[in-house]
């Protein structure tokens, strides 16, 4: 197994700790002036989100993990997996399971490209991009005058996703949503 | 390529100035000002600093064997202001090449010494900065909810250490270093001048080493926080050089299991201390750490013009 010392350990590295892959936030080298070194190294879990900080003597290894970071394409669901696609013209696919899944759920999108961390070749996590355009399936239409208010509805879009919309837009509308905040941004053309 | 300073203009002219300020408080103390050689014969014993090689010798990690021969010549008290080196030492509090002030004043005891610290900060900084001093002992049970430093047992020690890491092979010594980054540490109120007196004696380095109050062994050693650094390390020093000798010989053994290599003893201190050491105390404070308290700077690379990486 790959090692790094944790004097070489820098933000951003993957790490395996209690057998869970992890990102480095931080690593501080702490030593008191005749004493012993160590590292206090700052970790995020992929799976979890839990960030956990943990102590190391200087100069100790921690094992890599094996997590990369990609670009890949939606292609489509068979109920149980989704399968994305490669973006280097390799047109590999991969399944990846509802856990995996579970950020980018409501914003699937055939073609459009998701942010895919691999772990020992396997997807753990898909991150959806932070705009994405969709088509509004069902939405009740909005009552005429009321526009000037800025008042709002809910609309489901074509994902399944429900966003509050202003209360002009109409069903088979195109809309620009932010998927962090779940925000409707604009309209957009198809 | 990035070859641009680490420190703005100002941060320079602050280190220039501050200097300045301490070159002028010496002078007035009338503390004479030595250079002594960068170049050692030897790498220095302690096992947990590491000299770095030269083709001519070991750069110094501390001017002090160097400054007690000068205090052992007769040439009475001194300061020095320099670079030291130390390997494998990086991180946002240190650079393996640092600044470092030393001095050593004939028949001061530890209270005046840090007063004198204290004094000499205010100085530099231009600023009345309150100072609390408490002992090791004292400050461990405020930040540990009682626990003694001195009596607690090494499974005590560990659990309490192992909340941050894997316990199984630290010793005594390496779970003090833990608790007192973790817990101690934080527990010093940033904008007060924090003074630790009365080191557990596995910890005396070359300090005089005495009983305490409740007869617990403790080194007549002192540290010194500020804005949450470690600024200044003082001992009462030790002058006997059989005790000296023992000290070296000990830091072989712990070197020895922690598997570094052993080093060679420096019989010009050992022969300095048999002809006579006066009486002394001494403190190296480091110099870029003040300038960061000085100056609230969160990296060491903000006060030195080039930081490499």
């Amino acid at each position: 197994m790959a090692s790094y010392s944790t004097n070489e350990i820098k933000n951003g590295a993957k790490l395996l700790i209690d057998g869970e892959p992890c990102t480095v936030v931080n690593n501080e080298f702490v030593k008191p002036g005749k004493g012993q070194a160590f590292n206090r190294i700052k970790v995020k879990f992929y799976r979890s989100g839990r960030i956990l900080e943990k102590t190391y003597k200087s100069g100790d290894s921690i094992e890599v993990a094996d997590v990369m970071e990609l670009d890949m394409e939606y292609s489509y669901t068979d109920g149980e997996f989704w399968h994305f696609m490669k973006t280097d013209g390799s047109f590999e696919q991969l399944g990846a399971d509802a856990n995996a899944i579970a950020e980018a759920k409501d914003w699937l999108k055939e073609q459009e490209v998701y942010t895919i961390v691999l772990f020992n070749g396997a997807i753990l996590s898909v991150t959806p991009p932070n705009f994405i355009e969709l088509q509004v399936t069902q939405t009740d239409p909005g009552v005429k005058g009321d526009t000037a208010q800025g008042g709002s509805k809910p609309a489901t879009l074509a994902t399944g996703a429900v966003v509050n919309v202003p209360l002009f837009i109409e069903e088979g509308e195109f809309l620009r949503i932010d998927t962090r905040s779940r925000e409707y941004v604009s309209r957009a053309k198809q | 390529m990035n070859w641009q300073p680490t420190a703005t203009r100002s941060a320079l002219q602050h280190r220039q100035t501050v200097l300045r300020r301490v070159r002028e408080y010496f002078y007035h103390q009338h503390v004479l000002e030595v250079e002594t050689p960068l170049l050692m014969d030897q790498p220095v014993s302690d096992p947990f600093i590491s000299s770095l090689k030269t083709n001519s010798g070991f750069l110094h990690t501390s001017p002090e064997y160097a400054m007690k021969r000068l205090l052992a010549a007769g040439y009475g008290d001194c300061w020095q202001y320099c670079k030291v080196f130390r390997g494998d030492e990086r991180g946002q509090k240190h650079l393996p090449e640092f600044s470092m002030l030393e001095w050593y004043r004939v028949g001061f005891d530890l209270p005046m010494l840090i007063a004198e610290v204290i004094d000499l900060i205010r100085t530099a900084a231009q600023c009345h900065v309150a100072a609390v001093q408490r002992t090791y002992e004292q400050w461990f049970a405020l930040a540990t909810n009682g626990l003694n430093p001195h009596s607690a047992t090494l499974a005590e020690l560990q659990s309490l250490a192992s909340e941050w890491i894997d316990v199984s092979d630290l010793d005594r010594n390496a779970c003090l270093d833990i608790l007192m980054t973790h817990v101690v540490e934080p527990s010093f109120d940033p904008a007060v001048i924090s003074v630790v007196t009365d080191y557990p004696a596995s910890q005396a380095a070359l300090a005089v080493r005495s009983k305490d109050w409740q007869g617990h062994e403790v080194a007549q050693r002192f540290e010194v926080y500020w804005q949450g650094l470690e600024l200044a390390n003082g001992y009462l020093e030790l002058t006997d050089a059989d005790e000296q000798r023992a000290r070296f010989e000990h830091d072989n053994e712990v070197r020895q299991q922690y598997q570094l290599p052993t080093v060679a003893l420096d019989e010009k201190l050992l022969a300095a201390m048999a002809h006579g050491l006066p009486r002394s105390a001494g403190v190296a404070l480091g110099f870029d750490r003040l300038l960061m308290a000085m100056l609230q700077a969160s990296d060491i690379d903000q006060v030195v013009a080039f930081a490499n990486r």
